[in-house]
């Protein structure tokens, strides 16, 4: 018996629950950041999944979807984890308890 | 059900799991990176084969050596423990329990692939380059953004 769709969006979707966990629970601006990277990549996951059962896979529109959200999620990596240097120096912390300069 | 989806998922989901709440940083650094393999080869394993090299190429080959260098730019801090939030993993489960149920009720998600003929990195470059040439440019412009925005934010104040 080969996989059916269920089984990968079901995966797809623990990948993204763990992703949701670490972005919430952890304390650390590096964790969080690898969260969103998990839940972009489940993602990606769950783009792939549906062109590959869709009723027409020659039409690579899942594939394209896929890469440019690769491309989209390397730029917000490049850019989350310049901000958390940028912060470093500032606080010389990266617990994001304590980025609380603009608190109200 | 394959044998090869089983190995891959519980490779994938163990390593996802370990990079979310092992302690040390370095450590779930290397187990994202291992996450992201496993992710590939699902890709592969889907017959996007291209999609899962690029995945390899930018995850493994640039953003796990970017988390890195950043956890070892911020070393000094690193070692201290931090609390973690409990309230996340409530969250966590219950969307993950509406996810389950939403896919369990949907009946038209139980169906097996359709047999089809091989993707080649031809016929993707073809359609990259005619239909989908206007995205492609965005997204080269928004990456050049990034990385200029990137350097901009960490370079060297001047007092």
């Amino acid at each position: 018996m080969t996989p059916t769709l269920q089984i990968f969006l079901i995966v797809s979707s623990a990948l993204f629950c763990i992703g949701l966990l670490a972005a919430l629970s952890r304390r650390h601006a590096i964790f969080i950041l690898i969260g969103i990277e998990m839940m972009l990549a489940a993602a990606n996951l769950n783009f792939i999944a549906f062109w590959r059962f869709s009723p027409e896979p020659h039409q690579p529109t899942g594939v394209m979807v896929a890469i440019f959200s690769i491309a989209i999620a390397a730029a917000e990596a490049a850019v989350g984890l310049a901000l958390v240097i940028s912060v470093y120096r500032h606080y010389r912390t990266t617990n994001v308890d304590q980025f609380d300069q603009l608190k109200g | 059900m394959s044998a090869a989806f089983v190995i891959i998922s519980i490779l994938t989901l163990a390593a996802a799991l370990a990079a979310a709440t092992l302690p040390k940083l370095m450590h779930a650094a290397l187990s994202f990176a291992v996450a992201f393999v496993g992710l590939a080869a699902f890709f592969f394993l889907l017959g996007a084969e291209f999609v899962g090299l690029v995945q390899i190429f930018v995850y493994i080959g640039a953003v796990a050596v970017l988390i890195v260098f950043t956890i070892l730019l911020t070393r000094r801090d690193v070692e201290k423990d931090r609390g973690f939030n409990w309230s996340g993993v409530v969250v966590a489960i219950a969307v993950f329990g509406g996810l389950i149920w939403a896919i369990f009720k949907t009946q038209s998600l139980s169906v097996a692939a359709p047999g089809m003929s091989v993707l080649t990195v031809k016929h993707i470059g073809e359609v990259l380059m005619t239909g989908y040439v206007w995205p492609l440019l965005c997204v080269g412009l928004l990456l050049t953004a990034a990385l200029v925005g990137a350097l901009i934010l960490v370079m060297e104040e001047k007092r």
